[in-house]
């Protein structure tokens, strides 16, 4: 059962992952970007990380890919992106993605990544273990990481501020 | 509930992960890209987090609270860039930013 669940969000997960790069429309691109979150919350969920599933859909999906949205319309960008494929930077893409899979069967092919059986955290990973591991361990990074996002809810607001003296200059 | 081997989540993360990284390279539309640069982060999330079941640790989960933060500022401010660039050029298209390029 575990097995058919695997098969189907990771296929799930990589086929609204290609939706993203392959879609015209950015609007369409980031409800696939929803989707392919939704999946890899599943795949989260069948590795016991239950709680990171739930935070992945709840910060990711709800919050990052509706502020992507909102983006999208407010640019209101006309579906005019030149998507030829052709040109240097096309090559290189391609040959990149080529080289990237070819690692990837060698080590699916080859590569066997030794490890111990699953030792089973009991019944998954719990949030008391969250709570301990943050603020025992990783006390300090957690308060670096609450400076970064204060750096950055200042940085957003400088950003989408206008300049005043600069629209004078143009 | 663990049947599926540690090399298949690896071998999904590193998928999802190349799909991503052709993404930035071959799209021109900004937010595309970025979306891509989005998808590359959720793949390497999801190698931490089979890793870490497989070790038995908590280490890679709550590395993984860290890097849904990061992402998040990430997020705001790379989208509020845009938007500065989209008033200043009227355009999101790579192709047409190239003043740096002369």
């Amino acid at each position: 059962m575990a097995q058919f669940l695997f098969l189907l969000f990771a296929i799930f997960t990589v086929l609204c992952a290609v939706g993203v790069v392959v879609n015209k429309n950015a609007v369409n691109a980031s409800i696939c970007l929803i989707l392919c979150l939704v999946g890899v919350a599943g795949l989260f969920v069948l590795l016991d990380a239950y709680l990171l599933a739930f935070v992945l859909l709840l910060v990711y999906a709800g919050a990052v890919a509706a502020l992507f949205l909102f983006i999208v319309m407010l640019l209101d960008v006309q579906g005019k992106e030149t998507f030829g494929l052709r040109g240097f930077r096309t090559i290189a893409g391609f040959v990149a993605f080529a080289l990237l899979l070819a690692g990837i069967g060698s080590v699916a092919l080859k590569g066997q990544i030794v490890s111990s059986p699953p030792v089973s955290v009991a019944g998954g990973a719990q949030l008391k273990l969250y709570a301990y591991q943050l603020f025992t361990t990783y006390l300090l990074p957690v308060q670096i990481i609450g400076f970064l996002l204060l750096i950055s809810m200042l940085g957003v607001i400088v950003l989408s501020k206008k300049h005043e003296i600069a629209e004078d200059a143009q | 509930m663990m049947t599926a081997s540690l090399n298949a989540y690896v071998i999904v993360s590193a998928v999802l992960f190349a799909i991503g990284f052709f993404g930035v390279l071959i799209r021109r539309n900004t937010l595309i890209v970025f979306m891509s640069l989005e998808l590359m982060l959720i793949a390497s999330t999801l190698a931490l987090v089979a890793f870490s079941r497989v070790n038995g640790t908590m280490d890679g989960n709550v590395f993984v609270f860290f890097i849904l933060t990061v992402a998040a500022a990430e997020v705001a401010v790379g989208l509020a860039i845009i938007v500065a660039l989209f008033r200043r050029r009227q355009t999101v298209q790579i192709d047409q930013l190239d003043t740096l390029k002369n």
